[in-house]
């Protein structure tokens, strides 16, 4: 797949999702435009999957444990075909399937995710079961880093090494803020490298906005015995100025001229840069 | 019924059935936080070292890896003693068995007060309370080996999520091989005109004796096993809070939010019997032998017995 094409759909989507957080008026925007670029790399490039079988038994797994910025993954969903557009603007509606946190009532989605630090256990016994079963494929799983900070992981962590899980991907999405502020003031979640190293996992330190370095992370992950862990390095908010780096922006809806000026911003961008899906 | 025949373990019995069901069906799996041998399933340990799983001393993991598990079309059981897998991974069982609905069978083993010499932190006396506000749950109690066995062979086969709540006593024989077990429907022990004591598990022998102490003063009660915590027995308990005017529940629970608790709620909607709630109070239990801390707490046949006297004579 072309990188360009790749960082098109990274500015397509990030539109789609800044639209339908201000039309619904809600939304975890700073986090969904964070792991944008992860989401496509994985859905566009990386994922075996089949949205028009989605319960595949080979098919690549996909465990969102940082379930909150679910806007973006229900715009990838819609995209990739698992389900309509027209359903897709249900989201934040009454009585809706495409709820604030990924819903395995909906096609596409593994299992229910929301409360923090749950993710990476559940990825850690699909991946087991992959063991188990001969299967070939691979479970992956997105974490914040302020979810870092949730005793469970580190009990996943260390399960998923004793049970050599080689076929185990977790990402973080290491924007360096939460809720309340930078990870530094509200948890110090530093040396993630070293401290998953010393849980006996691979790890790699990348670019986590920069498509390239997404890619090829994710497609040399080791077979060695041991899990592997890609810390993405992104910014919150990324693609929008006024949202970036911006720990408010981790639950905000913008305002009629902060959403006027993005999609003007997206526009000229889609239009200049990449007419017709071509930079 | 043969009464006062020394039974079995609830633990050893569930290990005979896993092992039974893991030769006809490789999808069932069992996972342990470190406590194998406190399960009784060091035999199944040894002869399935492929369908076991250890987390080590880790019960959210524990939870979380067998929703992973059950997602992918395995069956397991989760086993890990109550008091820790029904509060320190509470969470992973509301989110990741009851809401994303995965087929883990959760089986807290030393249940109640079991570990009555330990101290609270290993009293499991608020797990049905915590258990039964969870959707999509079922909810289970054996009382002897035979009716374990029964309910086993039936998680092995069920696509629902479940708790079964076991204990460390020998438990006497209530049935026999030909016990029935269907799910939410509770049994009669024994038939009886003047009220009725609803018991589960291994309270249910105390019912059982409680009645034989009622009957030698000419009072006959109706003991009911109501091994289904969830969905209760609702049409058992319309009748019997129909037909007398004051009925009594058992069991090794705190008295807020267990067995009694569940009966009340029902038996408020229309009945007309009061209900009387045998239990554990609102207090971290005492220690002692199990037995000697049932004691303490009125929790015996005759006990039991003398208060139901009271209450219906008063």
């Amino acid at each position: 797949m072309q990188i360009q094409y790749l960082e098109f759909k990274a500015l397509e989507m990030r539109k789609k999702v800044w639209k339908m957080i201000y039309d619904s008026g809600t939304g975890h925007t700073g986090s969904d435009l964070s792991c944008t670029d992860i989401l496509i790399a994985l859905y566009y490039d990386v994922l075996k999957i089949n949205p028009a079988e989605p319960k595949w038994v080979d098919r690549d797994r996909y465990i969102q444990s940082k379930g909150h910025a679910v806007e973006i993954l229900w715009s990838v969903l819609a995209d990739k075909g698992f389900f309509s557009e027209n359903k897709l603007k249900t989201y934040g509606k009454f009585h809706t399937d495409l709820i604030g946190h990924p819903n395995n009532k909906v096609a596409g989605i593994e299992m229910n995710t929301g409360s923090l630090g749950h993710g990476l256990s559940i990825a850690v016994g699909v991946a087991l079961n992959a063991k188990i079963t001969n299967k070939d494929y691979l479970t992956y799983t997105l974490m914040g880093d302020g979810e870092q900070a949730e005793g469970s992981i580190w009990e996943a962590a260390m399960a998923a090494n004793h049970y050599r899980l080689d076929n185990l991907i977790g990402i973080i999405d290491n924007n360096g803020l939460q809720i309340t502020g930078s990870n530094e003031e509200v948890m110090d979640s530093s040396s993630l490298k070293q401290k998953y190293q010393a849980f006996g996992w691979n790890v790699q330190e990348i670019d986590g906005n920069n498509m390239s370095e997404i890619v090829n992370a994710l497609k040399n992950v080791k077979k060695n015995g041991h899990p592997n862990l890609v810390i993405a390095h992104t910014l919150k908010g990324k693609g929008v100025k006024v949202a970036e780096d911006r720990a408010e922006w981790h639950h905000k809806v913008p305002t009629k001229e902060q959403y006027e000026a993005a999609m003007a911003d997206f526009d000229k961008k889609l239009g200049g840069d990449f007419e017709n899906g071509e930079k | 019924m043969e009464k006062n025949k020394p039974g079995r373990k609830a633990g050893e019995v569930m290990c005979e059935v896993l092992i039974e069901q893991a030769q006809k069906n490789k999808d069932i799996l069992v996972l342990t936080s470190d406590s194998r041998g406190s399960a009784s399933l060091k035999p199944y340990a040894e002869k399935f070292p492929e369908q076991i799983i250890e987390v080590g001393i880790a019960e959210q993991n524990l939870v979380g890896i067998s929703a992973g598990l059950a997602s992918s079309g395995r069956r397991p059981f989760a086993v890990s003693p109550a008091a820790f897998l029904t509060m320190r991974s509470i969470e992973q069982v509301k989110v990741d068995v009851s809401y994303s609905n995965t087929n883990v069978k959760l089986v807290g083993i030393s249940g109640g007060n079991s570990y009555s010499d330990l101290g609270m932190s290993h009293h499991s006396l608020q797990d049905l309370a915590i258990t039964r506000a969870i959707p999509n749950l079922e909810i289970f109690m054996p009382c002897d080996q035979f009716q374990t066995r029964k309910m086993f062979e039936y998680l092995a086969q069920s696509d629902k999520p479940a708790y079964i709540r076991i204990g460390k006593q020998v438990l006497k024989d209530c049935y026999d091989e030909n016990i029935e077990f269907v799910p939410g429907k509770a049994n009669v022990l024994k038939e009886g005109k003047d009220t009725a004591i609803i018991g589960s598990g291994e309270t249910l022998n105390i019912a059982m004796e409680a009645a034989e102490w009622l009957e030698k003063d000419g009072i006959s009660a109706k003991v009911i096993d109501m091994h289904t915590i969830k969905p209760l027995d609702d049409e058992l308990i319309d009748e019997i809070s129909q037909e007398y005017q004051q009925i009594f529940s058992i069991e090794e629970h705190s008295i807020f939010g267990g067995l009694g608790s569940a009966v009340s709620e029902r038996v408020a909607q229309g009945g007309k019997a009061k209900l009387k709630i045998f239990g554990f109070p609102d207090e971290p239990a005492i220690s002692g032998k199990q037995m000697e801390v049932f004691d303490y707490y009125g929790l015996t046949g005759e006990k039991i017995a003398n208060e139901i006297k009271k209450i219906l004579n008063s």
